[in-house]
């Protein structure tokens, strides 16, 4: 098949034609067609750490939950208590499989009363909207809508965000705490959702605008604009990635996935065992009556010449294989080798010394604490 | 940026500049363009045999490896070690910033090797456009 031909089989945001006039480098994600740089994925990644970028991340899916029942069906869909949720607060969650390992990550917002809206993966949309409807989509007092193409989700990610967003709305962004989420005019557009979230590991917004095309670059546009005087750069998913991975935030099909349970990706915190039924809730407690997951997820730095990536085998030194690499990259920010790697409980100790295999070498590498990254809260 | 009339070039993006029994090799700024940008070069070391179309190293950007192949079979007589410190090198100027020379042990390899025309040809169909 052709570029071209493969390109005409894959999704677009309705930025895709702006993304092509910024000469963006594009790559099929998910079955997406995204950017995933502009001007460099180094550039982009500092400016995120040090000023401001902006992410179109639209290809991400949203379901709403309405009805007197819908913080039941959340709360048995997703391991997170969402009865603890204010209306306005949103939350890291997950939906689970029976066995405790993962449907997808999930973040919760709670909308009013009995309105909750999941944003899902982009990998894993279909699969879990079937999943939801086939979990709880037989609940009596739930209305499930899949409003994945209604919305262009953009976000505004550094210490610069709310400096630039508040250029564009006369909302109060000091007033929205992290993981908070208010309705505000945005860019001349009435109640766009505005969400203190995001994946970088830095303060930064979310917005929720009409994913009409016209819409769509106006207000990307707008918040470049906004942004210059702050060196704002337009970002893809190389950064994106790079951004969280520094974070230690997970990633699905790479952290968590089908085959990893909450304990091993060390997202028990998230888990509430205490807060009644919920699916996957008995393989999570049979886990820990056993004492808990046998390979943990670490963070992990190279101490030697190389780069630890996705997919590399993690060695004890004595050379024998113990684990695998879920995320490995070079950290921009932090100049430094880094890695996400399964291992046995017992490599899980800080400062473990262990290598990683790099193209037939034992390439060493120490067991260190995770995030790599965290921001200097201001 | 244009690719240099002198230079020979590979189907895997590298170029040579050769001078009687001597190579000098680097990769093609479409190379360095498509990987992004180079955070690391892993090189054969001085003294070091290498065959033509065979890896003799690798360079990586933050999110991709791209092995090397040589262009043509030799001794490695220099390394680039500023690359170590500075593989960014590539991404500033892929046409001057060599990698290793050699020294030739088959100088009619080069025939195998496209000129800058048929390389530019190649990239234009390889990309689409």
């Amino acid at each position: 098949m052709t570029e071209a031909a493969a390109a005409s089989t894959l999704r677009r945001t309705a930025l895709n034609a702006t993304h092509r006039a910024l000469k963006a480098k594009m790559v099929d994600f998910g079955g997406w067609d995204m950017p995933v740089e502009y001007s460099g994925l180094i550039a982009e990644h500092m400016a995120v750490r040090t000023g401001v970028g902006l992410f179109d991340v639209s290809h991400m899916g949203d379901i709403q939950f309405r009805g007197p029942a819908s913080l039941a069906a959340v709360n048995r869909l997703c391991m997170n208590d969402a009865s603890r949720l204010a209306v306005g607060q949103a939350h890291y969650s997950a939906m689970l499989y029976p066995n405790g390992t993962f449907v997808d990550d999930v973040v919760v917002h709670k909308l009013s009363e009995n309105d909750y809206l999941l944003v899902i993966n982009a990998g894993t949309r279909e699969k879990d909207i079937r999943w939801v409807r086939d979990t709880v989509g037989s609940m009596p007092g739930t209305h499930i809508n899949d409003y994945s193409d209604y919305y262009t989700q953009l976000a505004i990610q550094g210490p610069r965000a709310a400096q630039v967003l508040q250029k564009l709305t006369d909302t109060d962004l000091s007033t929205i705490k992290n993981y908070w989420f208010t309705w505000g005019k945005v860019c001349g557009l009435y109640n766009v959702l505005i969400a203190r979230t995001g994946y970088t590991g830095e303060d930064g917004f979310e917005i929720y605008i009409p994913s009409d095309e016209p819409t769509s670059a106006r207000v990307w546009n707008e918040v470049l604009a906004a942004g210059a005087e702050f060196g704002i750069l337009p970002c893809g998913l190389g950064a994106r990635n790079t951004l969280r991975l520094e974070s230690a935030m997970a990633l699905y099909g790479h952290e968590i996935s089908d085959s990893v349970n909450v304990f091993e990706a060390n997202l028990g915190r998230y888990a509430k065992l205490d807060k009644g039924d919920f699916v996957g809730r008995d393989a999570l407690l049979a886990v820990q009556a056993a004492g808990g997951p046998q390979r943990k997820l670490v963070g992990l730095e190279m101490v030697e010449r190389g780069i630890g990536r996705d997919g590399y085998r993690v060695l004890a030194l004595d050379g024998h294989a113990i684990g695998v690499i879920t995320s490995g990259s070079p950290a921009p920010f932090l100049k430094k080798n880094i890695a996400l790697a399964f291992v046995p409980v017992e490599f899980s100790a800080l400062d473990t010394k262990v290598a990683v295999e790099i193209r037939g070498q034992a390439v060493k590498a120490k067991v260190v604490s995770t995030p790599f990254y965290k921001r200097t809260k201001t | 940026m244009a690719y240099p009339t002198d230079y020979l070039y590979t189907k895997e993006h590298e170029w040579i500049q050769i001078d009687g029994t001597n190579g000098t090799v680097g990769i093609t700024d479409y190379a360095q363009s498509s990987l992004g940008d180079i955070v690391f070069v892993d090189l054969p070391k001085v003294g070091a045999t290498i065959e033509a179309h065979k890896t003799f190293g690798s360079v990586e950007s933050v999110k991709a490896v791209s092995d090397l192949y040589a262009p043509m079979s030799g001794t490695v007589t220099a390394v680039n070690e500023d690359l170590n410190s500075a593989p960014e090198k590539i991404n500033t100027d892929a046409n001057t910033t060599w990698m290793i020379k050699l020294t030739l042990s088959a100088p009619d390899e080069a025939a195998s090797l496209l000129s800058a025309a048929d390389y530019e040809t190649f990239v234009s169909e390889e990309t689409g456009h």
